[in-house]
């Protein structure tokens, strides 16, 4: 189908990282079945690096595309390079994404960005919580409701 | 392998739809407007479609007009009668919520010039109730527009049933019967239809035509100025060869219409039978009253667009009313007419079957289609979430 590029049919087709891992040390699920995409991002970390990552997704191709692309870019990397993660390098790693699913590179962002709070409240490391988003329920869906 | 199981989206031209439209591209090509002897053969062959097509829904060749499609004809009905009623005062308009969006947003024009327009609950089968239309008809209604098939779930509407109550109430009575036309029996006069849309790509004929059945005496509003064709109603040189492409589509269908219709019934009888065996999975849409052709589900935990892209890569091609398939936040509105809570109605499919379908398509897509909703669910977190007990189940 011409409607996403063969990176994003690549990484639909043969996600990267499906799974769950048992004891996460970070945790992250952002949307809501409503608006019909949930990701949920699963980190193993250790001394600061994120050793493995792993990703459930209930969406459309590009949702799943952008949940295994995600975990590709910040496994084996530091935590402080997760999350510097911006939708805009999971879209550009994907060799774009149509503007409508644009939300779904977000939704991926916001996960991780979700695991990672979750590993530093878990472990009492203080954060700069302005690289958070404020409301953990907000995402692209419901804002554009 | 490559199975189309999206017959409801469009279907393939037949030969004989491609065959009658070539004459009328080199040989036959003139204008009907014109004089002279080229034009006057291209006359000719529209008066003789006018007749053809009229004998197959049963009314008179002046009652019917040519148009660019479905949602062109749905357009200049509802407008049409909106316009009549206007003039008598009367601006109340009675639909259904499950209508196509040709219907609905045309609704929505009239709602904002200040008509009052009444959607009919579908209920949980899709089917609406003539008594309801009975009691929402008041003094100042003008018209009355339910469809004949629904498009998505292709639940068939008591239109005889309902037509007979417009009729004794002296109210106008259109059904948008495009998913109808060609795969149920119609006739105009039995059935108390006073306007009718028909689109041809929807049995085997081409694209970008179709038929506007307006009983005698309903004066049409023109949507198209210009020229005097149609009568005056619709103005344009006439697309010829798809005329008669669509007039040759349709009479074939009709011809073969019974044959069609239980050749496509047991396939699509063998399609729910095997797909209900998937846990969590529901039909959508009357089980009895459903066009030949037609099945959708829901399947709970998992999204429409990624079960579309993995059975395309598997060699169907489906459809589905997930919003990620339609643009839109929201997903289809058919479904959530007939109760379907947003959690679910992203996880539907529609299959839509066509007579050249064969039992082997329908086995290997049963296989597919329970293989790939078995691996989305796999990777789904709310299937996960559902089968660990920590929500509960919408569909048991």
């Amino acid at each position: 189908m011409a409607l996403y590029s063969e990176k994003v049919m690549d990484h639909f087709r043969n996600p990267r990282n499906v799974g769950v891992i048992e004891n996460a040390d970070g945790v992250g699920e952002v949307g809501n079945a409503k608006c019909g995409d949930i990701m949920k991002i699963y980190l193993k970390i250790e001394n600061d690096i994120i050793v493995d990552a792993k990703f459930e997704t209930f969406g459309c191709g590009s949702a799943i595309a952008s949940s295994s692309m995600a975990t590709e870019l910040i496994k084996g990397h530091p935590v402080s390079d997760a999350l510097e993660l911006t939708n805009k390098a999971v879209v550009e790693a994907l060799d774009g994404l149509p503007a409508h699913k644009i939300h779904c590179s977000v939704l991926a962002e916001e996960a991780i960005k979700k695991a990672l709070k979750d590993y530093y409240d878990k472990n009492g490391i203080e954060y700069d919580k302005t690289k958070f988003p404020a409301c953990e329920d907000c995402h692209s869906c419901c804002s554009t409701h | 392998m490559n199975i189309y199981l999206d017959n409801g989206a469009t279907t393939k031209m037949s030969k004989t739809a491609i065959n009658a439209m070539l004459p009328y591209m080199d040989g036959i090509f003139g204008n009907p407007s014109s004089l002279h002897s080229t034009g006057q053969a291209a006359a000719e062959a529209l008066m003789s479609a006018r007749e053809r097509v009229a004998k197959l829904i049963n009314c008179a060749p002046s009652e019917i007009t040519f148009t660019s499609g479905g949602s062109e004809a749905d357009n200049q009905a509802i407008i049409s009668a909106a316009r009549i009623g206007e003039r008598k005062g009367k601006k109340h308009i009675i639909s259904s919520a499950f209508e196509h969006h040709a219907v609905l947003h045309t609704l929505n024009k009239l709602k904002k010039e200040g008509f009052d327009i009444t959607l009919l609950d579908v209920h949980e089968n899709g089917i609406i109730d003539p008594e309801e239309v009975k009691a929402a008809i008041h003094d100042d209604t003008c018209l009355v527009t339910i469809m004949f098939a629904n498009n998505e779930i292709g639940t068939i509407e008591p239109i005889k049933e309902i037509g007979k109550i417009c009729r004794e109430a002296g109210v106008i009575f259109h059904t948008d019967a495009v998913q109808a036309a060609g795969h149920v029996h119609i006739d105009v006069q039995d059935q108390n239809i006073d306007m009718l849309s028909i689109s041809a790509h929807k049995f085997h004929g081409p694209k970008g035509i179709g038929i506007l059945y307006s009983k005698k005496g309903i004066p049409l509003t023109n949507i198209i100025e210009g020229g005097a064709q149609e009568r005056g109603k619709r103005a344009g040189t006439e697309n010829i060869p798809a005329i008669m492409g669509m007039t040759a589509a349709l009479e074939e269908a009709v011809e073969n219409l019974d044959k069609n219709a239980a050749h496509m019934s047991e396939l699509r009888d063998m399609l729910i039978e095997g797909l209900s065996k998937i846990p969590h999975s529901i039909l959508n849409g009357d089980r009895e009253h459903r066009l030949p052709g037609n099945v959708n589900f829901c399947f709970e935990g998992i999204e429409g667009e990624s079960l579309l892209l993995l059975l395309d890569d598997k060699g169907i091609a489906a459809s589905s009313g997930s919003a990620c398939t339609s643009g839109s936040l929201d997903p289809s509105h058919v479904l959530l007419a007939i109760g379907r809570v947003h959690d679910i109605a992203h996880g539907s499919l529609r299959l839509s079957l066509s007579e050249e379908n064969t039992k082997e398509e329908i086995e290997y897509t049963i296989k597919a289609v329970t293989e790939v909703v078995e691996y989305l669910r796999n990777m789904s977190p709310i299937w996960r979430d559902l089968v660990n007990g920590k929500k509960e189940f919408i569909i048991k």
